[in-house]
């Protein structure tokens, strides 16, 4: 369906509200934010105005560096392992019949119910070796002694995928529910087994789904800051945890207002590149 | 051998028959429509006979061999889709040559064979638009050459008309009719739409409940419908309980004269609106009062009631300003034109 543009200001009036509410309580904090960047920081007391680059310098160290890259490259593994096990998991979901899909779902969301803190103690207990699922592969004869998994980087891993999956499958549940299913039975009439079917037929037409998909797992990855410190050692530790670290614990608000809207920077132009990269694969086809 | 046969086939789903012992047999090069209201199962038939549902008994024989056990990706047959299922990441050309690549054909053989198809559709040089550039008629046509591209041995098409106009619609009957005839492939086409199955097809099996009610060329199950199901389906029929009467049929609203119905009581006769012929006079051995007039252009439909029995009969335009609503006519129903089912309940 086609609509004429906005012709007259007061066309525009019915998203006067929704451009007060995401101006007052978004861009003005974020500006608050980049402003308190450039401040400086008043040692035993709190920051005054300012204009200094210091705070931007400060992260031009190799220290810095390397928890940006490694924070991205946590970001981008989880994002990668939530559409491995989501975009299977939610086709086949899609295929159930309605009653079952209701209760899968209602058990996804389940998890979001749950708080991050729950869900980091609850897996730390899990993968410890006094009282975690090792003691059960002992019982079962799959392993000699039970062991600890925690802290370690699988384990900061697994409950971030935990923590993501439920929001994974409930961004890429609409679209393939829609998905007409006799595109997959063409496919399979013009001579594509069902695997090959899934992958050359359903995956390419589900394409902007699973970008967009991918860059929310991404960028929610990359804001966890309770899950490394609870589950990780300190070389797991994300940018996410050092500006909780500077702002709670070093009282260095300036700080770690730099390192935010750096880390804001960072992702933006991450996504900016995927979406620049599909769209010119997509306009190519 | 002959193309398909279908040995009693059975589809379950749940409790409900879908397919309930079909058989029936294609001949090679013929095109068959599979014609019924919607839920008679023939969507599942052909389905069944792609490989995309499993019969839950009986045999799929494609020129003696049995097609069962055979996936759906295998049996190297053309479906065309009621959505079409025209794939909307790949563009016109890449959507045709999709079975040719599947099966490792070189691009350049690819490229040649979708510039044949589109000639053979009568698009050509559409092979770089986008799906979404096309009008509905031109993605149907899109369809079909992407069903045709490996010169499969059976053409499938599932209610492949549905979505077009009515104009549409009669001009790609006649086309697919054509496209059929000039390839020579077995066709079986799923419809409702009694017209179009009529136009296209050399044998024509019409479905209800999961059950064949009548198979054979078109004209002959308009002439002589075996069951009242086909006779009321296939265009319109006047279908009247009759008793046996002195000199013909009886019937409330008078008599057909000559017309032996053996059954006794509860015998039903179908005689077609266009065999009817309406007369201006009062006296006859069937009398009625015109009801309604509906002026079709071509002819008149003149709704009529005859002691209580709805009927419907045609009439040429010119004659039927002697019918007002509320005169009493006297029908002329030929007992040549009756078909009897005797005991059979509609």
């Amino acid at each position: 369906m086609r609509r004429s543009p906005p012709q007259k200001l007061t066309d525009y009036l019915p998203i006067a509200f929704p451009a007060a509410m995401l101006g007052l309580f978004f861009v003005v904090p974020f500006a608050i934010m980049v402003a308190v960047s450039v401040f400086k920081r008043v040692p035993g007391g709190f920051y005054e105005p300012a204009f200094t680059l210091a705070n931007y310098a400060r992260f031009l160290s190799p220290f810095f560096g390397e928890v940006l890259v490694f924070s991205l490259f946590l970001a981008a593994f989880v994002s990668a392992i939530c559409l491995l096990i989501g975009v299977p998991f939610t086709y086949l979901l899609t295929r159930l019949r309605r009653g079952n899909q209701v209760v899968w779902l209602i058990a996804l969301l389940g998890v979001l119910s749950l708080s991050e803190v729950i869900i980091g103690f609850s897996w730390s207990t899990l993968l410890s070796r006094t009282a975690g699922l090792s003691n059960l592969f002992v019982w079962l004869g799959l392993m000699d002694r039970p062991q600890s998994w925690t802290p370690s980087f699988g384990a900061v891993l697994t409950g971030l995928v935990y923590q993501a999956f439920p929001y994974t499958v409930l961004v890429l549940y609409p679209a393939f529910s829609r998905l007409d299913p006799s595109l997959m039975e063409a496919a399979r009439t013009l001579g594509s087994s069902p695997i090959r079917a899934f992958l050359n037929v359903v995956l390419p037409a589900m394409r902007t789904t699973l970008l967009a998909t991918s860059i929310i797992v991404f960028i929610f990855a990359l804001g966890a800051y309770l899950l490394p410190q609870i589950l990780g050692r300190p070389q797991h530790w994300t940018l996410s945890v050092l500006v909780t670290d500077q702002a709670i614990y070093q009282s260095n608000m300036p700080f770690a207002a730099a390192m935010a809207v750096f880390l804001v920077m960072a992702s933006l132009a991450l996504v900016g590149l995927s979406v620049a990269i599909s769209g010119r694969k997509g306009a190519g086809q | 051998m002959s193309g398909l046969q279908l040995v009693d086939i059975h589809k379950r789903f749940g409790s409900v028959a879908a397919v309930d012992n079909i058989s029936l047999s294609v001949d090679e090069g013929t095109f068959v429509c599979l014609l019924g209201p919607s839920g008679c199962g023939k969507t599942t038939l052909l389905r069944m006979i792609a490989g995309l549902e499993d019969p839950t008994s009986g045999n799929i024989l494609l020129q003696g061999r049995r097609l069962n056990d055979t996936p759906a990706h295998l049996r190297n047959l053309g479906m065309v889709f009621q959505s079409l299922a025209l794939f909307p990441h790949l563009s016109v050309g890449e959507n045709i040559a999709y079975p040719l690549r599947i099966r490792g054909k070189s691009k350049a053989a690819c490229g040649e064979r979708v510039r044949e198809l589109l000639d053979m559709v009568q698009l050509p040089g559409v092979a770089d638009r986008t799906i979404t550039q096309l009008s509905g008629g031109q993605r149907q046509r899109i369809a079909i050459a992407r069903a045709l591209a490996v010169s499969p041995q059976l053409f499938l098409l599932d209610e492949p008309l549905s979505a077009l106009d009515a104009k549409l619609r009669e001009a790609m009957q006649v086309e697919l009719r054509q496209l059929q005839q000039r390839l020579g492939i077995t066709t079986i086409v799923v419809t409702h739409d009694q017209r179009e199955a009529m136009t296209m097809s050399d044998q024509i099996v019409v479905m209800s409940n999961g059950k064949v009610e009548q198979m054979g060329a078109p004209i002959e199950a308009y002439r002589r419908p075996a069951t009242p199901f086909v006779a009321d389906f296939l265009g319109q029929a006047n279908l009247i309980k009759v008793a046996a009467g002195e000199g013909g049929a009886r019937f409330s609203g008078g008599t057909i004269p000559g017309l032996d119905v053996a059954g006794g009581e509860g015998a039903l006769v179908s005689i077609r609106p266009e065999d009817i012929a309406v007369l201006p006079s009062e006296t006859g051995p069937v009398k009625a009062s015109v009801v309604f007039v509906r002026e079709m252009g071509a002819i008149v439909e003149i709704y009529l009631d005859a002691g209580g029995e709805r009927i419907v009969a045609h009439a040429a335009p010119k004659t039927h300003g002697d019918f007002k609503v509320g005169s009493t006519v006297s029908l002329s129903m030929p007992a040549e034109a009756c078909v009897v089912f005797d005991g059979a309940g509609a």
